[in-house]
């Protein structure tokens, strides 16, 4: 089965890319191929050509609070946004720390989008997420789990965070650290600024990230073992790993897109659809994480998607749950960001595809011969609007909706196999 | 009531100070005025919300506040209704959506919600098209409480306070009538200094542009009034404070301590009062001490609030 794709935008050169038994053969410039006879041919027409994306942060929500989210709608909003692999967190209910909670996300998986994404579970570091102990990480990477986190659960056990690291290295496995002091501002609700004192409510001050991302960057030079560092959402952050990076520290780290885009003033008149942990910060902060993610200071991108109900955020500011959906969104919005000239589409390459295959270890599309042919073609001019309707996970729980938005993915292949 | 046409009272909810001018607030205030003259009539009662329905929805312990509003809606003839925490539905897992859903269907003109999350007035606000007075939310606002603080000021130092200074003393971190009165005192004219331990500040109490002591003698020299916050015991359980004892040692607003504030400096407390912590037995009955008119401005105050949003769309 041979595929041509004519007329693309790669890395703004035109090009012409071919495809058989679901490997690329061949990308050259526009026009100097020999387009085999029996080749289906698909005309760009001048689209932006991607690799599929990776994204290292999601939550599914399956099984367990599927009201929110399942492994269907959650991958379909994968495959739509762009994105080829995505890894699971394992706050799901039971939570995944076990081979048959492995097995049950990757059959459904299997099911419902056996042509891709490729879902890739997190296994729990600790059984339950209870921070005592260590789940059986050699059971669950034979079941098909990748790295290991303890997720939203701070491991405030220095020591267990050690063997947990030690351990998993073992099985090659890289650790993904939320990093919270959660004895720190306990019960806050965004960061504490100038809108918190305003607001009249509880803020975590940026110590309570820094902290944590300190303590995780000695161990893992002091151990020699690789550490991953979750969603980084303040300068303090960046710069201790700037320290650590130098020091020759084998760290990698993650922000989201979120705080590449917004800031705490988002929470004005209590909008719940703008709380998350760690919380929307300064303004300063993005900038600081903007020009982290373009030297490459902070790694990669990913959405921390975190669908909930309607239900769940049309409350209080209290009661609100943390998180945003991302998934539909997260391309569209880095895109805004090389509208604007602060990334280029080589960083959006870097940043959302091939360092993420990197660090995880996982099939990536360089477009070089016998690559698995997983790409997209995005139309950065397409305009729509965030609602209910037009984003395909289950929830809509994003600071956006309602907003206009310019640039969406219009075709999505895998394994040379077109999704949509 | 013929107020003055030229001014147009625009405001569908009073959800916090902040959302005034300040000819909205000095028109309230001077409604008040007016009001204040039925609370002293042998008849206290004026027929003006005659067939309005004022729902008090208290989801937070209250006593003062919520008798104030109720005395208020009453002498303006306006039918109340009470909701509490307990013995409603609330307690029972309703969500607040849904709780509001339910008030609303009773068609009420106002609701005033006290509430003990930050926010919760707003939240309502946009959710209900009838008016909402916020009665006290979290750490946020208490907007009726910064106006009959002013109202009684205004009786003791007239309508602009230009040149006068006012300390606000105790726990300003986790006060809504800290925040309010802040905004209120300066929009009417007034400079304002804080007090408290650092623990007890926001960490961004520089950004409210106002003069920040941690040492009372020193907060107290040249004010005009003192307004003590107070002081909940959780704060001590939380370790925000060693213990109370060595709080009012350092705190406690005394008769020696008020007599470093410029001559006849007024005491303000937004009540209950901690007699012997926060402030001391002999200033709380000193004839400087307004707490008593604050409380009988707090009811000619929300009358002047219920009349304003309950007349609207008259």
């Amino acid at each position: 089965m041979k595929l041509c794709l004519t007329n693309a935008l790669y890395l703004e050169a035109s090009v012409d890319l071919l495809v058989e038994d679901g490997r690329v053969v061949t990308m050259m410039p526009a026009g100097k191929m020999d387009v085999p006879a029996d080749c289906e041919v698909v005309d760009a027409q001048g689209k932006i050509l991607l690799p599929s994306l990776t994204d290292c942060h999601v939550h599914m929500r399956d099984p367990g609070f599927e009201w929110k989210e399942d492994i269907a709608t959650g991958l379909e909003a994968a495959a739509r946004g762009g994105f080829g692999s995505v890894m699971c967190m394992p706050n799901t209910k039971p939570v995944n720390d076990s081979a048959t909670v492995t097995r049950y996300m990757l059959e459904k998986a299997a099911k419902t989008h056996p042509n891709g994404p490729r879902l890739l579970p997190v296994a729990a570091a600790t059984p339950g997420l209870k921070s005592q102990g260590l789940s059986p990480l050699g059971v669950l990477k034979e079941a098909g789990c990748v790295a290991v986190s303890n997720d939203g659960k701070p491991m405030t056990d220095t020591e267990l965070m050690r063997r947990a690291m030690e351990y998993a290295w073992d099985l090659g496995m890289k650790f993904t650290d939320h990093c919270e002091d959660p004895q720190l501002a306990p019960g806050y609700l965004m960061n504490e600024g100038e809108m918190s004192a305003k607001l009249g409510v509880m803020g975590q001050p940026v110590v309570g990230e820094a902290l944590q991302v300190a303590r995780d960057c000695m161990l893992s030079e002091y151990l020699d073992i690789p550490v991953h560092i979750a969603h980084v959402s303040c300068a303090m952050a960046v710069d201790i790993l700037a320290w650590a990076k130098a020091r020759g520290t084998k760290v990698t780290a993650e922000t989201c897109t979120h705080y590449l885009m917004l800031d705490e003033t988002a929470l004005e008149g209590y909008n719940t659809l703008a709380k998350v942990n760690p919380p929307l910060r300064t303004a300063a902060d993005r900038d600081r994480l903007r020009e982290a993610v373009k030297t490459g200071l902070v790694d990669i991108v990913v959405t921390d998607h975190a669908p909930h109900a309607a239900m769940e955020k049309e409350t209080t500011l209290d009661l609100a749950l943390n998180g945003f959906t991302g998934l539909d969104l997260s391309l569209t919005l880095m895109w805004q960001l090389v509208r604007e000239g602060v990334l280029d589409q080589s960083d959006i390459v870097r940043l959302m595809a091939t360092r993420p295959n990197e660090i995880f270890n996982l099939p990536c599309n360089r477009f070089n011969p016998g690559d698995p042919a997983d790409f997209i073609l995005f139309d950065p001019d397409l305009e729509w609007t965030v609602s209910r309707e037009t984003l395909y996970s289950k929830s809509w729980n994003t600071p956006y909706l309602g907003q206009t938005m310019k640039g969406r993915v219009i075709h999505h292949w895998m394994g040379g196999v077109q999704l949509f | 009531m013929n107020t003055d046409n030229r001014y147009l009272w625009k405001h569908k909810d009073l959800l916090d100070v902040s959302q005034l001018s300040r000819e909205d607030a000095t028109h309230l205030l001077d409604l008040a005025v007016s009001f204040q003259e039925i609370n002293n009539r042998p008849v206290k009662k004026v027929p003006t919300l005659k067939g309005k329905t004022v729902m008090l929805f208290f989801a937070e312990n209250s006593t003062r506040t919520k008798t104030s509003f109720d005395v208020a809606a009453k002498r303006l003839s306006a039918d109340t209704f009470s909701l509490s925490k307990s013995g409603s539905s609330i307690n029972k897992g309703e969500t607040l959506k849904d709780t509001a859903l339910t008030l609303m269907a009773m068609n009420p003109d106002v609701i005033v919600i006290r509430h003990s999350s930050s926010g919760a007035a707003e939240y309502l606000s946009k959710l209900l098209p009838c008016s909402i007075v916020n009665g006290g939310d979290g750490w946020h606002a208490h907007p009726t409480q910064a106006l009959l603080d002013s109202y009684s000021l205004r009786k003791v130092w007239g309508p602009d306070f230009t040149g006068r200074t006012l300390l606000i003393l105790g726990n300003i971190e986790h006060s809504r009538v800290a925040r309010s009165n802040l905004f209120l005192l300066r929009l009417l004219g007034a400079k304002v200094r804080l007090c408290a331990p650092r623990t007890l500040l926001p960490r961004q109490y520089r950004l409210w542009d106002c003069e920040v002591y941690t040492d009372i003698e020193e907060a107290v020299k040249g004010v005009d009034a003192i307004m003590c916050l107070r002081l909940q015991l959780e704060r001590q359980e939380a370790g925000l404070l060693p213990d109370l004892s060595e709080y009012s040692r350092r705190y406690c607003l005394t008769s020696e301590r008020l007599a470093m504030a410029n001559p006849g400096a007024y005491v303000l407390h937004p009540g209950p009062m901690n007699r012997g912590w926060e402030i001391a037995d002999e200033v709380a009955d000193s004839g400087q001490c307004l707490v008593l008119d604050q409380v009988s401005a707090g009811v000619a105050v929300r009358m002047a609030v219920l009349y304003l949003l309950g007349t609207r769309n008259d």
